[in-house]
């Protein structure tokens, strides 16, 4: 029973770090733009179907990740000043909207160039799962789960220690204020856009060994992104994190103690309480101010 | 002025003539699905438009309307009529029973506490195999008969749904007019001047909640006997946010948005599907979606306000202002 | 009051004209929209197809429209039916039951003489209601046995790919051969699993086989293991799968880290090369009942089917340059069934009905030796798929 324990908490990590990687790109961006992005999981889909079709062009696997990541980016920017920035003063139900339709036709796109066929990638590392303590452990997690501390502490680094940082944090709080001493609130939004498609693309590559690629995978990804973020707060970056973490280990549980029916509707059941019992997620006191 | 007066009655009755000018079931039946969907997106504009509060679960509601009727008809063996009633009822119960907490959330977070409620309810017609038939669903259910007038072709379906359509939007002008109309936009442009003015805004927030709950309900009643199958798929949250588009894109607090909203969605759909091809040769459903996602990006930067927003019921959206970048 | 009929005219008004610019784009497009040639002289008959070519169940719809694509146009090369060219309509259904219902009205608007349609099971049954009315032969591709049965609420309701039953046959058979009596069953939570699920847990109960656990999934899951964990703990002889790719090759894969030892058995849906790809690896091993398409060259030269299937892989693999799968061979069945019916029966609905019914005994398809009766409008039987194993990522027959 206790192997079979340990077992379940190693899948809910490997699920809970795929999840944390989305919110992560969430959080970020509403943070930063307060804008809830529903493209972004088509920013993980493209990013990770982007990197599959470059690597089977013969170029080296590193470089075929990084255009991937640079040309998602570079995406997001473009979305950004075309799509965002012209609305900037509609509603947030508005902007919501709007990047809705994003998703829809960048989903088209996808479906265009990569057809509905599954892709998937090599795991980085060689060499079968681990095994420890009697249970098994897919190495790619750490892989996805590193990406997201590395993540984490870039964003708190740039945050607390860079004069950009401080000025993305300073429009967060008062963006009135923000502009009268200087700051640009809407190069800040570009921004926000052109690294949550970096995440994202990033995300994306470094969870397709484990989940695969599909043209339509966006969507499932950023609906429990969404809930991982919300458990998490959406205004706190390091509980996005913890989040999805909590959200894979509660599946796991969930799916192999009570009913693998059920193992989705209990996520949602605990998102429900969350969100009625402390909106600002489980973190949301000890984080940072509310916008 | 007769001639005037005159004029809106007969273009009523053109579009009841219309069966009879176009003889074609397929024509026949987009109408009767964007009356389905007028019905849900009309009490959906309600809440959105005048409560101010949005919802990215009705699909659920639709969905329990369905499955009511569904299950009642086929299992149960009541008759149509009373199973539509209550087809009309249990989403309005269930409304009521999730709308009090839902409802203290504000924004982003009632958006995403509904769309939890919404998959919840998905789930359940998923996992309530005994009584729902599981994700196979439900076949077999009969032709709604009021009365020994059975609704068995899609003519007769068409009246039905318009006729329903038209009671709706009669009813909806009589409330939006009425003493709870103005108040419910009191909310909407300002909830805390609203309580100041003795409004009390939970109990009428959850009015229009449980309100919308009964139109999308009676919709998915109606739904099942039009199809007379009944699977969770088209219920989930993708429903929910076509809803919720279709209320936006016609113009959030304007009386007549829902209704051109519907059209507007379920047409350029089909639109498309005919016109692509004409442009780009070969082209499939691909350019369809990207087509779809463009069109309502453009929309939403160039008439934010929604395409119901001409004549004189303009108004301020009910959404209060994000927090987006200036 | 008077303002709101004006205003509630006003938009039915636009309505209207809304609709009218559908209508005439519409059959605007009509003459584009369809393939074959008319030069022929003969007038053209017409067949209509509502497939999944977008949204969640185009995997299955793509490869289908491109067989039906395929088909036609050989057809029409060759003179159609007696000189008679055939003039085939794909929609869209985008996966959507909603929009298949809206499709084939739209279909049988045009006068079709037949529907194929769909891919899957939902959108299939949603059909089912309007076929029946409109008294339109179908052809459906998918798999619930539920969508031909009831037969006597089906008449013109025909399905060419083989239902659950079959599979479930083959498999207990195959555990029966073992000695293998406790089994564990894991099923992706959709139609499709849920059909399989059904059907092989009366079939289990009739041959004594009792099934110890049972689990499901969802087709987006991006890990099982917490599922198969169960059935580790279950003492489980063997475990049977019922999903396809990408969830199949997942599980696929989670079980063998899992250094479960058990036979794994899957069901029809992982009858194609993407499912070993995707497993990248762990595939081999498993044994499933499938189609005979994907093992042509290894079934005796003596088997009816054997021409019938060399002949489309090599059609279709010099059209698109890669092999057919199963699904396109429902798509290929269903419409030569269809055109079969119509040459011998002639351009009437009712008698390529009952030319389907009667008279189509022996017809060798792709997937199968078709035996359609009054009592059964799939016609399929067990020896209509042969037990594989994969071994070095190869379909293997197993004797």
């Amino acid at each position: 029973m206790s192997d079979q324990l340990l077992q379940l908490l190693f899948t809910g990590l490997t699920l809970g770090s795929i999840y944390s990687l989305i919110a992560l790109a969430l959080v970020t961006t509403f943070k930063v733009t307060g804008i809830l992005n529903l493209a972004q999981g088509e920013f993980v889909a493209i990013g990770a179907l982007l990197a599959i079709s470059l690597y089977a062009t013969g170029i080296p696997m590193f470089a075929a990740f990084i255009l991937a990541i640079i040309l998602v980016a570079i995406m997001g920017g473009c979305l950004e000043r075309a799509a965002i920035h012209p609305a900037r003063r509609a509603s947030g139900l508005t902007l919501i909207i709007i990047t809705l339709g994003l998703s829809i036709s960048l989903r088209g796109l996808a479906l265009l160039i990569w057809g509905t066929d599954t892709y998937s990638l090599p795991a980085f590392s060689q060499g079968g799962p681990l095994i420890i303590g009697g249970a098994v452990l897919n190495p790619q997690s750490f892989w996805i789960l590193g990406l997201a501390v590395i993540t984490l502490s870039v964003l708190y680094a740039f945050l607390g220690l860079t004069y950009a940082g401080k000025a993305v944090k300073a429009a967060v709080i008062n963006r009135t204020a923000a502009r009268l001493v200087g700051i640009n609130p809407n190069t800040i939004s570009f921004w926000a856009f052109v690294g949550s498609g970096a995440l994202g693309a990033a995300a994306g590559i470094f969870i397709a060994p484990v989940t695969m690629s599909t043209y339509d995978m966006g969507f499932m990804l950023a609906i429990k992104g969404f809930v991982a973020a919300v458990i998490g707060g959406l205004n706190n970056i390091g509980g996005a994190v913890l989040g999805g973490l909590l959200l894979g280990v509660l599946e796991s549980y969930s799916a192999g103690l009570i009913s693998s029916g059920l193992k989705d509707g209990l996520a949602i059941i605990i998102l429900l309480v969350v969100l009625m019992v402390k909106p600002h997620g489980i973190l949301g006191l000890l984080g940072e101010r509310k916008i | 002025m007769w001639s005037k007066s005159l004029l809106w009655p007969a273009v009523i009755l053109l579009f009841l003539a219309l069966p009879f000018v176009i003889d074609s079931n397929y024509y026949l039946s987009i109408l009767i699905v964007i009356g389905l969907y007028t019905i849900i997106v009309q009490g959906l504009g309600i809440l959105m438009g005048y409560a101010g509060q949005v919802s990215f679960g009705h699909a659920g509601f639709f969905g329990l309307g369905g499955y009511t009727v569904a299950i009642l008809t086929t299992r149960f063996d009541w008759s149509p009529v009373f199973a539509l009633i209550a087809a009309v009822i249990l989403p309005g119960l269930i409304a009521a029973i999730i709308g009090r907490p839902t409802l203290k959330l504000r924004e982003l977070y009632l958006a995403l506490g509904t769309m939890g409620f919404g998959i919840l309810i998905h789930t359940l017609f998923n996992e309530g195999r005994e009584l729902t038939g599981g994700p196979s669903g439900i076949s077999g259910i009969p032709y709604l008969s009021i009365g020994g007038l059975s609704f068995d072709s899609d003519i007769k379906f068409f009246y039905l749904v318009w006729a329903v359509v038209l009671l709706v939007l009669i009813g909806i002008n009589n409330l939006i007019r009425s003493r709870v109309g103005r108040a419910l936009r009191a909310i909407s442009e300002s909830e805390h001047a609203a309580e100041t003015a003795g409004i009390d805004t939970g109990k009428l927030k959850l009015k229009a909640f449980i309100f919308s709950a009964l139109l999308a309900g009676l919709a998915g009643g109606l739904y099942a006997f039009y199809i007379t199958f009944i699977s969770p798929s088209p219920f989930g949250f993708h429903t929910s946010v076509q809803f919720v588009l279709m209320a936006v894109v016609g113009g959030l607090g304007t009386f007549l948005g829902p209704l051109l909203g519907a059209a507007l969605v379920v047409l350029l759909g089909e639109l498309l599907r005919w016109v692509i091809p004409l442009v780009i040769p070969g082209a499939g459903g691909e350019y369809e979606i990207i087509f779809f996602g463009l069109i309502l990006v453009f929309l939403m930067i160039f008439r934010p306000k929604g395409l119901g927003a001409f004549g004189k019921n303009l108004k301020p959206p009910a959404v209060k202002p994000s927090v987006a970048p200036e | 009051m008077n303002k709101s009929i004006r205003k509630i005219s006003l938009a039915l008004l636009l309505i209207l004209v809304l609709t009218a610019v559908v209508l005439m784009s519409g059959c605007a497009s009509e003459k584009q929209d369809s393939t074959g040639s008319r030069d022929q002289g003969k007038e053209p008959y017409k067949i209509g197809a509502v497939l999944e070519t977008s949204g969640n169940s185009s995997s299955l719809g793509v490869p289908e429209r491109d067989t039906l694509l395929m088909l036609v146009e050989n057809l029409n090369q060759n003179g159609g039916i007696d000189g008679h060219p055939v003039e085939l309509t794909i929609l869209d259904n985008k996966s959507d039951e909603t929009e298949a219902v809206m499709a084939v009205k739209k279909l049988i608007d045009m006068e079709v003489l037949a529907v194929l349609g769909c891919a899957s099971s939902g959108p299939s049954m949603a059909m089912i209601n309007t076929v029946q009315n409109e008294k339109v032969p179908m052809v459906s591709m998918a798999a619930a046995s539920s969508i031909v049965e009831p037969v006597n609420e089906r008449q013109w309701v025909f399905k060419t790919a083989q239902s659950d039953i079959v599979t479930v046959k083959n498999i207990i058979a195959y555990l029966q051969g073992q000695g293998l009596t406790k089994v564990a069953f894991l099923y992706m939570n959709n139609a499709y699993g849920d059909g399989g699920k059904v059907a092989f847990t009366a079939a289990a109960k009739e041959s004594g086989i009792e099934v110890v656990t049972e689990e499901k999934f969802e087709a987006s899951d991006n890990d099982m293991t917490p599922q198969l964990t169960k059935v580790k703990a279950s003492g489980a002889q063997a475990a049977i799968v019922w999903a396809i790719p990408p969830s199949a090759s997942i599980i696929t894969k989670n079980f063998r880290d899992l250094g479960l030892s058990i036979p794994l058995i899957h069901s029809h849906g992982v009858g194609n090369q993407k499912f070993i790809e995707l497993a990248q690896g762990t595939a081999d091993g498993v044994i499933l009942p499938i189609g005979k398409l994907a093992v042509v060259s290894q079934i005796p030269d003596s088997d009816p089917q054997k021409e019938v299937l060399e002949s489309y892989i090599a059609d279709y693999q010099a059209k698109y340059n890669t092999p057919p799968n199963s699904f396109g061979g429902y798509a290929s069945d269903a419409f030569n069934l269809v055109v079969n019916a119509i040459e011998k029966a002639g351009p009437d609905r009712i008698a390529i009905r009952d030319e389907l019914e009667k008279n189509t005994s022996g017809f060798i398809g792709v997937s199968g030796v078709f035996n359609i009766s009054p009592q059964d409008h799939n016609g399929l039987d067990v020896d209509s798929m042969v037990l594989v194993q994969i071994e070095g990522d190869q379909w293997k027959l197993i004797d």
